[in-house]
């Protein structure tokens, strides 16, 4: 910071690679469209006016899973759904970021049976989990958020 | 025209022996047949009555009392504004009843899955395969001797020793 | 980890796709479980002849999560909780279903204040169910402003349905014998709020897509289905309104009041995707006379029933009545019991005929509980309905059909 004290106003900033590049992850982090249940609509209406999450950078959802780079699991996961959702995390390029939005995603939530998977992270490793059923989507920003925190906080050892 | 009262007592009229019971409960109808005489008697209500919509099409364990599986239809019609419930009984294990869905196209995905979650065989059902559960799923989930499923609660006392257990995906 | 689902071979499905299929000259798309059009997760088999579709085979079950098996293991009134997750766009209307249930089981009555209170919330869920339908189904087939003003509106009702019950979608607000407790006093002005504001935004709706020449084109002629077919196929609710046939269980089975209150069903002709729309549009509009109408008589008095077998005592009543603690008690370890018995009840969903299916076993957990969900039954028609269409008309056919994934997998 000191060179930029001395060069004054000349509209250059140094930063460190790894603040940089963390930086522009976070600030354009497309989410993947992988609404399941409920929470979908949850997550829908944060999408929408009231509680824009474009305002954060997630602009658009892209269906495709070669085009995201955040998974947002929201709502229950079926053991019949459990192998697409292993391949469409797979078919992701690094950078990747999960976010396990609801109880049922994170650890099978009123389901304990049968047909429902305890908890995503059986399958998928998880970054930030969201409570609620639905969390409201107040609460999936705040989860949002707290994964670019964790995203800003990554060191140039952990890139993939 | 028809009323519930009619179609009871044309269906009397019709199967003999195959109407076994009538059953009435909280102001619903509900009559009993045997399995056999099962399509016949929905033809006369299709024909004959004009009970237009299948309004369902379930199962029950009883188990374990026999006869065990109790199959439920209800029909609506339209025209007289009321509803009708068939009970069929079938027993044992290994279930088999004729397919209602020549009468009714709508039956075709409810008796899926009845067969997916009872594990009733319908003869005649152009596509019975599992509808609901992975298709290699071994069971019926919705009997009664089918467990349940689901793990143990992980509280304070006892998370290490199930964190131990639980496949977590670590990639 | 099981092999994947979706390497299910050609060998077993040979009798559901055509010769022409297996001699290669039609191909078969998967259009996955994970799709922006398919509003869930709904697999859906193409056989495709260039763009048209010869054969349209659904794959579900991907959202079952054993809510019925599930309901059996708990008490009447915490097996209530799960209903809620089944419709997601309609939970009011799938926990109404199951109390209606219970009360004609173990023959409960309800006040009317109560009974209106339900039919205002009921319908305003209603509304909410459409507007999301509409939202999405706009979406698909490239209105997305529609997408963000409806939205908007049903922030408004969940507001309401918030200061209600505490929660804004899975609101658990109903319980048997009546509702869990008294609407707070913003309600009323909340209420009123919404019927001012809202025919304007269903003009506003309507101004944009109504006479819309692209919207035309896409939903004219598009998923046609005749009277006699749609019924024959199971199909109710709007999709068969919009054939013809004038089928609504509030009219024809009134439950809960609504035989007090004065509303249109509308109806289309064509049984195309458009009229279904206008079917649907024209139900927010009549959903608001049924508000009005309920919320001008909205009777004074108890909002729960006082038998006290199923019904706990208020708080107050347990430091001086005895009986009232034993009630208490029973009730919160055991719960009530239910005779042995079946009843079937149905309601009209915002997505067509909604019913329960109770069976009591003399215990206090049911012994069955089946819910005859208007998408699973819906769903049938997909295949008939798209056959011979184009694969981007299919995306409006599957809206037009309002199909809600929890409410076809439970």
């Amino acid at each position: 910071m000191g060179v930029e004290q001395k060069l004054g106003n000349l509209g250059i900033v140094t930063l460190k690679l790894e603040q940089a590049v963390n930086w522009s992850r976070t600030y354009a982090m497309w989410p993947m469209l992988f609404g399941l249940a409920c929470c979908a609509i949850e997550m829908m209406s944060a999408q929408a006016g009231t509680y824009d999450m474009s305002r954060f950078g997630m602009e658009l959802m892209r269906p495709s899973p070669r085009q995201s780079d955040l998974m947002i699991v929201a709502g229950r996961v079926s053991r019949k759904m459990a192998p697409v959702l292993r391949r469409l995390y797979d078919q992701m390029p690094d950078p990747k970021w999960v976010v396990s939005m609801g109880d049922c995603a994170s650890c099978g939530g009123i389901f304990n049976n049968y047909a429902i998977v305890q908890g995503v992270d059986e399958i998928v490793p998880v970054d930030v989990y969201v409570a609620g059923c639905p969390p409201r989507p107040e609460a999936l920003i705040h989860g949002i958020l707290t994964l670019h925190e964790k995203v800003r906080g990554e060191k140039i050892g952990d890139w993939a | 025209m028809t009323d519930v009262e009619g179609a009871v007592a044309v269906l009397k009229a019709n199967l003999g022996e195959g109407f076994v019971a009538r059953e009435d409960f909280r102001g619903q109808v509900s009559v009993e047949v045997k399995p056999e005489v099962l399509v016949p008697a929905a033809r006369v209500l299709l024909h004959e009555q004009g009970f237009d919509l299948l309004a369902g099409l379930t199962a029950s364990d009883a188990w374990p009392s026999e006869p065990r599986f109790s199959l439920i239809y209800a029909f609506y019609s339209q025209v007289s504004n009321v509803f009708l419930r068939f009970r069929v009984r079938l027993p044992g294990n290994a279930p088999e009843i004729d397919s209602l869905e020549p009468v009714y196209p709508a039956a075709n995905w409810h008796e899926r899955e009845v067969y997916d979650m009872f594990g009733v065989t319908f003869r005649g059902h152009s596509d019975l395969r599992r509808i609901l559960m992975p298709f290699d799923w071994v069971g019926y989930p919705l009997r009664k001797d089918h467990p349940l499923g689901y793990e143990e609660v992980q509280f304070s006392f006892n998370f290490d020793e199930i964190d131990k257990r639980k496949p977590y995906a670590r990639d | 980890m099981p092999t994947s689902t979706l390497e299910i071979t050609v060998d077993e499905l040979k009798h559901l796709v055509s010769d022409r299929a297996l001699q290669g000259e039609t191909m078969l798309l998967n259009m996955g479980p994970q799709h922006p059009s398919t509003h869930g997760v709904l697999r859906l088999l193409l056989e495709l002849d260039g763009e048209r579709i010869v054969n349209c085979i659904p794959d579900i079950g991907f959202l079952h999560t054993g809510i019925e098996k599930n309901m059996e293991a708990k008490t009447y009134t915490k097996a209530s909780v799960m209903t809620d997750r089944m419709d997601y766009l309609n939970t009011m209307g799938n926990i109404l279903v199951y109390i209606l249930a219970i009360e004609k089981l173990v023959e409960l009555d309800v006040p009317p204040r109560a009974q209106a209170v339900r039919v205002i919330l009921t319908e305003l869920q209603r509304i909410a169910s459409h507007l999301v339908w509409l939202a999405t189904h706009a979406l698909d087939l490239a209105a997305m402003s529609v997408f963000l003003y409806c939205f908007r509106e049903r922030e408004v009702i969940l507001d309401v349905l918030e200061m209600c019950s505490g929660q804004r979608m899975m609101t658990s607000y109903f319980r048997p014998g009546g509702l869990w407790r008294d609407v707070p006093a913003e309600f009323v002005p909340a209420v009123r709020t919404i019927l001012e504001s809202f025919p304007a935004r269903i003009r506003q709706y309507e101004g944009l897509l109504t006479g819309n020449p692209l919207w035309i084109d896409r939903t004219r002629g598009i998923g046609v289905v005749s009277a006699d077919d749609a019924l024959r196929l199971g199909l109710t609710g709007p999709s068969l309104r919009g054939s013809g046939p004038n089928l609504d269980m509030r009219k024809v089975q009134p439950y809960s009041g609504y035989e007090q209150y004065e509303f249109d069903v509308p109806t289309g002709s064509h049984g195309d995707v458009y009229d279904r729309y206008l079917c649907r549009m024209e139900e927010m509009r009549q959903s608001l006379r049924i508000v009005e109408q309920a919320l001008a008589r909205l009777p004074e008095g108890p909002v729960i029933s006082d038998n006290r077998k199923f019904v706990p005592p208020p708080r107050s009543e347990l430091g001086v009545s005895m009986e009232a603690l034993i009630h208490h008690f029973k009730l919160w370890t055991e719960g009530f019991s239910a005779p042995p018995g079946g009843v079937f009840v149905p309601v009209e969903s915002p997505r067509g005929l909604l019913a329960c299916y109770l069976e009591g076993d003399g215990g206090p957990k049911p012994h069955r509980v089946h819910f005859r969900t208007p998408s699973f039954a819906n769903m049938q028609a997909l295949p008939v309905l798209s056959r011979g269409c184009l694969v981007a008309d299919l995306v409006g056919i599957i809206g037009s059909l309002d199909i809600v994934l929890g409410d076809v997998d439970r």
